[in-house]
């Protein structure tokens, strides 16, 4: 009665055709329906349900993993349509983890030695989709004898299923492999070896070096087969094998070449040309051959074909640029395509052919190209420039100057998104480069200066970078007040607080900068004009003041001429400004923001007494005065002191010390933080630089509490560079420091000389320089010192780890193949009857065997007949043998390649493995 | 290695899915890209390291293949053609409403030309051949079946 309510699964298609809306209601009614259905005893019933769960878990993706007992009854029943549904249902719904799974062992089992083709299809496709190591292990047998089926298609799909049966059961390998390679030579069934090859080919992909004992093998297919599918798959093959074995690859460049140049088929012919240029690259001609081939499919008109040209193009570009610089024009036309594939590979090669004379131009015509495109293939072509350019710290980059206002220029394209890494690039040059600061200040002014730039959100961190950097080397820049006023313009209130904090530290940083220098002009020229009664006393004292911290001064002969600019008025109006801008900020809820402002405003309230009282002198006050002066000067040096790259590696340099535990599971660390840790991608990172800053202005408020400045804040960040030396980029300031006192060794004493090396050169670059008169950046001029760390300057490439799994599959292969037999205790009886079998009609198989395979090979090419009446010889021999003589077979193939031998070298050598291989050995396992 | 094949509509609606490696669905705007431009995407955001995809367009569907370096890009283009060419014998000019309607005759053939990942036939007489055969041991396995019962 049930079935005869039931609703098919056409009904269920047909009802969800016609409904408009509310599809997932009806899905839900019909998943009831199944869910009471699926119980019934009657075998159609329940298949009927299950074909329509299947249905559903495939289109509309609900959960099936209830179902997977009803699904293992429906495949035990005997009618083929429920048994088929069964099968769907599993190959569709089952993974490794499902627990009912070893359930269909058997099923599968009987299934395989079933009479019937088609049902032995079913479970051979079901292995394939399903086989886990338990599966794989129990059904090996049942395969291996399928593998020898008289019936083609059975034959096929179990040759198909065991590259399943090698992945998940490495020791299948030890049954199956023997029978595997004699398939590969039965040409008269083309889809068998087509299957064969296919297996190879994915067993290849992973461990090449294995298979290269049947290179022999594959080479006859490569000669012989008219099947273009076959020939691709070969040629894969090829391009494994051919780096290991540079014999191999002369000995097959020229039938690639040769079918290269006959084939009318695109796709064998592309895959010639692929072989060639990945693994023939060395063969010149060939190579020339394959560019040709190139050109064709350049011009073509399918746009797949110009596509994979490109793609070829890419291939061959690292080893023969001249391929790619041939079709130069074809390349760059291509950026304008409207299809986005060819755009991005045509990117690609645009950049490999970037090199140190180029680069200025290639990067003018994509900048223009970017400005064109569309916000997506824009950003590609920035995130490109960007990468090429900085690769191996900036390699390419002769002329700084240009590139930083690149950059600049960059920032201001309208669909630039690329605002973290350009902000990273810009603090490292600032870092690495010296000679290039005075440019970077200027970009970064300019960025801060343009108030509609704040509104854009990808560009923050650029702008926080710029920050930085003027903040950093304000001593660059021309009129500091000015940037105070773009520091404090009103539009940062959109910028983020982090960004707004970085603002805020530049700032500072500037204002401690302008009082400096004004204090330092006022009390050197003029002192009248800040109207101090005894300027004698104070210009000595500060003076002196500077004597004593003399070597912390400001970065060595780089003052320019922004004294000019600061005047008593423009001290007023910058602390006037500071009160209204960063006043209400004291009160912000982001603890960055308000720690900040509040530094300064501190700062402020502490000199502006001072300095409007030196406005009106009063002879008992000048002593506080050169207090104020001594408090500038303090934080003048504390901000010069230069900050240098750290290492990406210097944290792992920290020794732990003695007794500090260090929190083994940092999970509850992720719990606090949340997603607020940053990832950090950069080499050098923003964040650590900003520590320093952090430490800084923390201790400046607690100097400000103490309310009473002192020397320690220049010795303390010195104590700091002490210890922590190791960390600190080595700069000709702090060298004799560390050689005076070092508790822990300093970081380029680490290193070998080549750092020590850079650091004269530094310091003979700067002497040159200054002699030298400023050059306009267009002009050629020698590439700046880029500081470099020996280490830790790129981040560490996690080396690929082999999956064990593979790893025992070509050990069992190369057991296989190089007849080393393990021990058989894993093996199933069959297969460990098999294996000792083996060992004794086995031939010891060794690298010298190889060679003498290849040496066939020449022989085999010379006289393409032979391996013919070989094996017409070898199989009439096989019929005239036991029909179950597997284990002799492995010797009467190496007997073959014997016989190669002996054609071509007789008398030399006599084999006396010879004899032993012809001992016939009943096997066991049939 | 094959991965995954699907067929969909312009709408986006799967109308076939079939995954050789267990994969999280996915869902990429085809319809997006212009008509006259290359049928291959990189896919390894989607589909992990060393993935592409090939579609190519019949009417109101999409037929997708997502493949890896093992495979040629050409050869899998030539292969949707296959499959296609065989669904059209076998409904005789086959629409999508076919396609629909007949789910588990799609996998079946998807099976004969893809097992397990791997391409194990390349012509559609043959594809078409295995289907007949098996369509004759359905008819006299249920011939034989009414009469045992």
């Amino acid at each position: 009665m049930d079935s005869l309510f039931q609703r098919s699964l056409d009904d269920i298609i047909k009802g969800l055709r016609h409904q408009q809306a509310g599809e997932s209601a009806f899905v839900s009614k019909v998943l009831e329906e199944v869910r009471r259905e699926i119980k019934s005893t009657d075998s159609h019933t329940k298949s009927t349900a299950l074909q329509k769960l299947t249905y559903l878990h495939s289109i509309c993706f609900v959960d099936m993993s209830w179902a997977a007992f009803h699904a293992i009854e429906c495949i035990s029943y005997p009618n083929f349509t429920h048994k088929k549904v069964g099968y769907l249902a599993i190959s569709q719904s089952f993974q490794e983890s499902t627990p009912v799974i070893l359930l269909i062992s058997n099923q599968l089992r009987k299934d395989l030695k079933s009479n019937v083709e088609v049902e032995v299809s079913l479970a051979l496709e079901c292995l394939s989709r399903i086989g886990n190591l338990d599966l794989c292990r129990d059904l090996t047998p049942e395969v291996f004898t399928l593998m020898a089926s008289s019936r083609i298609p059975v034959r096929k799909k179990a040759i198909g299923v065991v590259l399943r049966l090698f992945g998940k059961y490495p020791d299948a390998v030890r049954v199956c492999f023997k029978r595997l390679v004699e398939s590969l030579e039965s040409s008269d069934s083309p889809p068998i070896v087509s299957a064969v090859i296919g297996v190879f080919c994915e067993l290849a992909s992973k461990d090449p070096k294995a298979y290269l004992p049947l290179a022999p093998e594959f080479y006859k297919i490569l000669v012989d087969s008219r099947n273009n599918w076959v020939l691709i798959k070969v040629l894969k093959i090829f391009t494994k094998l051919a780096p290991l074995e540079p014999r191999l690859a002369k000995k097959i460049v020229e039938p690639i070449c040769e079918l290269m140049s006959k084939t009318g088929a695109k796709s064998l012919m592309f895959e010639c040309i692929r072989t060639i240029l990945t693994s023939l690259a060395e063969h010149e001609s060939a190579v020339k051959l394959a560019a040709g081939r190139i050109n064709e499919l350049l011009i073509d008109e399918d746009p797949n074909l110009r596509y994979l040209g490109l793609h070829a193009l890419a291939i061959v570009a690292p080893k023969h640029i001249w391929a790619v610089l041939e079709n130069k024009e074809f390349v760059i036309k291509s950026l304008s395509d409207p299809d986005p594939n060819i755009k991005l590979e045509s990117l690609r090669l645009v950049m490999e052919m970037v090199s140190e004379s180029n680069v200025v131009e290639i990067c003018r015509v994509l900048v223009n190209y970017a400005t064109k495109s569309e916000p997506e293939f824009c950003n590609v072509i920035l995130g490109s420039i960007l990468s090429t350019c900085s690769n191996n710290v900036y390699e390419i980059i002769v002329d700084f100057d240009w590139y930083v206002s690149l950059l600049g220029e960059m920032s201001r394209i309208q669909h630039c998104q690329k605002g973290e890494e350009i902000e990273n690039q810009l603090i490292d040059i600032g870092m690495r480069v010296q000679d290039v600061r005075p440019e970077l200040v200027r970009v970064g002014r300019d960025l801060l200066m343009d108030p509609a730039l704040l509104g854009n959100p990808f560009l923050h961190r650029i702008l926080s970078a710029a920050a930085w950097l003027c903040g950093e080397y304000v001593e660059f820049i021309r009129n500091p007040v000015e940037l105070m006023e773009s520091l404090l313009q009103p539009r940062t209130s959109l910028l983020p607080p982090s960004v707004r904090a970085v603002y805020l530290e530049s700032a500072f940083k500037a204002l401690v900068f302008c009082l400096h220098s004004y204090l330092k002009s006022a009390t050197s020229s003029d002192h009248s004009a800040l109207g101090l009664s005894d300027p004698g006393v104070s210009s000595q004292s500060y003076d002196e003041f500077s004597g004593a911290h003399g070597e912390n001064g400001e970065a060595s002969g780089t003052t320019l001429i922004q004294e000019n600019h600061i005047t008593p008025d423009s001290v007023l109006h910058l602390l006037n400004l500071i009160d209204m801008a960063v006043g209400p900020l004291s009160g912000s809820y982001d603890v960055e923001i308000q720690e900040r402002a509040r530094n300064i405003l501190g700062f402020t309230e502490l000199i502006k007494p001072v300095l409007s009282d030196s406005l009106h002198p009063q002879d008992e006050r000048h002593k506080q005065q050169v207090e104020a002066s001594k408090m500038v000067r303090l934080l003048h040096d504390t901000f010069s002191d230069e900050l240098g790259p750290v290492s990406m590696s210097a944290q792992g340099r920290v020794p732990v010390p003695d007794g500090l535990v260090l929190h083994e599971n940092l999970a509850d660390l992720e719990a606090v933080c949340g997603s607020s840790l940053p990832a950090s991608s950069a080499t050098i990172s923003f964040e650590g630089s900003h520590n320093v800053e952090g430490a800084t202005s923390i201790f400046i408020s607690d100097q400000k509490e103490e309310s009473e400045p002192s020397s320690e804040s220049t010795s303390l960040l010195a104590e700091h560079r002490k210890r922590h030396g190791l960390y600190y980029l080595p700069s000709e300031k702090n060298t004799e420091h560390h050689e005076a006192n070092n508790d822990y060794p300093p970081a380029n004493e680490l290193k070998s000389g080549v750092t020590v090396s850079n650091d004269a050169q530094d310091l003979a670059k700067l002497a040159e320089q200054s002699f030298l008169p400023k050059r306009k950046s267009k002009q050629v001029k020698a590439r700046p010192v880029v500081v470099k760390l020996d280490e830790g300057d790129v981040l560490p490439i996690s080396s690929k780890i082999p999956q064990a799994k593979d790893d025992s599959l070509s050990e069992a292969v190369r057991d296989v193949l190089l007849g080393n037999e393990a021990d058989a205790d894993t093996l199933t009886q069959k297969a460990a009857a098999d294996s000792v079998i083996r060992k004794k009609g086995k031939e010891k198989l060794n690298a010298k065997e190889q060679e003498d395979d290849l040496d066939h090979m020449d022989s085999q090419s010379g006289t393409v007949q032979n391996p013919v009446k070989e094996r017409s010889k070898r199989s009439s021999r096989k019929q005239n043998a036991d029909e179950g003589d597997h284990g002799g077979d492995k010797g009467k193939q190496k007997r073959r390649h014997r016989h190669g031998k002996h054609r071509t070298r007789e008398g030399v050598q006599n084999p006396p493995a010879n004899v032993i291989s012809q001992t016939p050995v009943p096997d066991l396992l049939l | 290695m094959i991965k995954a094949v699907m067929v969909m509509n312009t709408q986006g609606k799967p109308r076939l899915t079939k995954f050789y490696e267990f994969l999280d669905f996915w869902c990429v705007v085809l319809c997006s890209r212009a008509e006259n431009v290359s049928n291959f995407m990189e896919a390894d955001s989607i589909f992990g390291p060393d993935s592409r995809l090939v579609y190519k367009h019949y009417a109101t569907l999409y037929f997708v293949f997502v493949f890896d370096s093992s495979e040629n890009e050409l050869a899998m283009l030539d292969l949707i053609q296959v499959f296609v060419e065989t669904l059209d014998k076998c409904f005789r000019n086959v629409c999508e409403l076919d396609i629909v309607f007949n789910y588990s005759k799609l996998h079946t053939i998807l099976d004969e030309i893809i097992f397990g990942g791997q391409v194990l036939e390349t012509s559609s007489a043959e594809v078409m051949k295995a289907r007949i055969s098996l369509k004759l041991y359905r008819i006299s396995y249920q011939n034989s079946f009414w009469l045992e019962e």
